[in-house]
């Protein structure tokens, strides 16, 4: 027996689940199945309960006042990047700087790093599977730069071929920005030869890790990315707080991004000096219960273990592939292999939204839409798709469930 | 698998049937007016002709697009009621089919007033799906105030 399935043998998914109060929901009288987690996760009931102890105990401001609460809230925030840094494998607790979730950390670097070193005519290389989160802040900062977006093409049978963004990486590239994990196709982007040709021209690439870091076992150092941003809420912590790991010589070298408290060292009308890493990206009062509740999100995951944890979801993606084939009508978009947590399908007659509500009154929750990611399904020639996204605590059943309810959803528009 | 009351009352014979064949389903060669509806949210898009005469009276009314069953059957059971009436009735169709579709899924139906359309009020138990009912209407409304694109989120 492979390791593999001794892995997932051992995964007690129903002990996981009993860890996540909102499971036992019952929506319209029938137990839930949620399957929309690549949009958001649950959260277990021990980052709940870190949040609460935290406000009920410790809350204060951070890096401000020299009382008792000021100092053990600034001590659990502190806590809350080393435990970051170790979970993504950075050297540095200067380089995790927290942010409101990917968006900002990829708005931070597109403002800041693309504002002051992107010039005419430079490139920014991004796919076409790219979030809309991965593709406006780069816009913005090509209109202000001048600037161009160069765009990777996914095959027409929408594989990705990591060639095709070797090929895209010119002597003018300055920044590939690229997701780890699509949110709609699932696709797993082999970034290690895109991260290596991309420094060979001297340019810096950025992880859009939103997909990735519940996923996808990460370590930055390893991978040797320059930026790396995910958001809290993918990854089982609560949501409004998010990070960016970024190079401490490149972070060093990029100016602040917004101006406020906490950032600074020494403020006149005249002239301001900056606070060092990781302050000075981090103005205002910081989601300080957040960061408490995503580091334990953290370390949640890894007592379950994320290699456990990614086995487990691979066999209910196959297992998911496997009955939608078997649909007729329904078109699986993107390659059936190589992809995490993430099944995105369309069918032939029926509306995305409608089979979204059909399942939704069985209690089970789908996504509908174009998931953020309009080029893409411009790409395949479609308005919208369903997807179905699965995360830790998802089970064999709940997949079943989803494809008997689909079924009878076709049968309904297209008897 | 039984389905529960509430989509049945959503997904009725009417609407299906009219999902699978919508009526007046295709482009206007001679219009009058012409609008395009779009719903950033689900991607849903279409494109209403009218064909108006002197009198004010509308001829023809004609869709294309893409979009869900309650969106394209919306479309097409209000090209029906739309077709012999004037702008000023369109416009009070408008407002009473509006009014109801947003209304209270408790609110009593005036089904004489709003004849075939009612069927369409099954969408006030989806909250989420109220939108896709009204697309056409205010690509109507936009048509018929001289056209232009309008979005509904």
């Amino acid at each position: 027996m492979s390791l593999h399935s001794l892995q997932t043998l051992a995964y007690d998914v129903e002990r996981i689940r009993q860890d996540f109060p909102i499971l036992a929901m019952r929506p319209y009288g029938k137990p839930l199945a949620y399957l929309d987690n690549a949009a958001t996760t649950q959260k277990p009931r021990c980052v709940l309960d870190a949040m609460t102890h935290y406000y009920t105990h410790l809350h204060s401001n951070v890096h401000r006042g020299v009382h008792f609460l000021s100092e053990h809230a600034t001590a659990a925030y502190e806590h809350a990047r080393d435990v970051v840094a170790s979970f993504i494998g950075a050297r540095r607790r200067e380089e995790i700087i927290f942010t409101r979730g990917t968006t900002e950390s990829i708005n931070l670097v597109a403002a800041s790093w693309g504002g002051a070193f992107l010039r005419p005519e430079d490139e920014i290389l991004l796919t076409v599977f790219e979030h809309h989160s991965n593709i406006v802040p780069w816009q913005l900062v090509a209109q202000r730069t001048g600037a161009r977006l160069q765009v990777v093409p996914l095959e027409p049978d929408g594989s990705f071929f990591v060639e095709r963004a070797l090929e895209a990486i010119t002597e003018r590239t300055r920044i590939v920005a690229i997701a780890h994990v699509s949110n709609v196709l699932g696709i797993v982007v082999p970034v290690a030869p895109i991260i290596e040709h991309a420094h060979r021209v001297g340019a810096v690439v950025l992880l859009d890790g939103a997909q990735s870091i519940a996923h996808v076992n990460v370590d930055v150092t390893e991978l040797d990315c320059d930026f790396y941003a995910f958001s809290s809420h993918k990854v089982y912590g609560p949501t409004g707080i998010g990070v960016l790991y970024g190079k401490a010589e490149l972070l060093e070298r990029m100016p602040p991004y917004h101006g406020g408290g906490d950032m600074i060292r020494r403020v006149t009308f005249e002239r301001t000096t900056y606070n060092d890493l990781p302050y000075k990206f981090e103005a205002g009062t910081p989601p300080i219960a957040e960061a408490v509740g995503l580091a334990r999100a953290l370390e949640y995951v890894d007592s379950i273990g994320r290699d456990a944890i990614a086995a487990w979801e691979e066999r209910l993606i196959a297992a998911c592939i496997e009955q939608l084939e078997q649909i007729d009508g329904v078109q699986i978009l993107g390659p059936k292999r190589g992809r995490a947590a993430v099944v995105s399908f369309s069918v032939e007659g029926v509306h995305p939204h409608d089979i979204a509500t059909f399942l939704d009154r069985e209690g089970i929750a789908i996504r509908a839409g174009h998931h953020c990611a309009q080029p893409l399904m411009d790409f395949f020639g479609i308005p919208a798709s369903s997807r179905i996204s699965v995360a830790m605590y998802s089970t064999e059943e709940e997949i079943e469930r989803a494809s008997t309810a689909l079924r009878k959803c076709i049968t309904l528009f297209r008897p | 698998m039984e389905l529960s009351d509430e989509l049945r009352q959503l997904y009725q014979e009417v609407i299906l049937d009219h999902h699978r064949a919508p009526r007046n389903y295709g482009n206007l060669e001679s219009y009058t007016h012409q609008a395009e509806g779009y719903n950033p949210l689900c991607g849903d898009q279409i494109e209403l002709f009218l064909r108006v005469n002197d009198a004010g009276i509308i001829e023809d009314a004609r869709f294309t697009g893409q979009g869900c069953a309650i969106s394209r059957a919306s479309a097409s059971l209000m090209t029906e009621a739309l077709k012999g009436k004037s702008i000023e009735e369109a416009h009070t169709i408008f407002e009473r089919f509006h009014h109801a579709v947003t209304s209270d899924p408790t609110a009593p139906i005036d089904a004489d007033m709003l004849g075939k359309l009612v069927v369409l009020l099954g969408v006030r138990e989806f909250p989420t799906r109220v939108k896709c009912a009204t697309l056409p209407w205010h690509t109507l409304e936009q048509a018929l105030a001289g056209g232009g694109t309008t979005t509904t989120e």
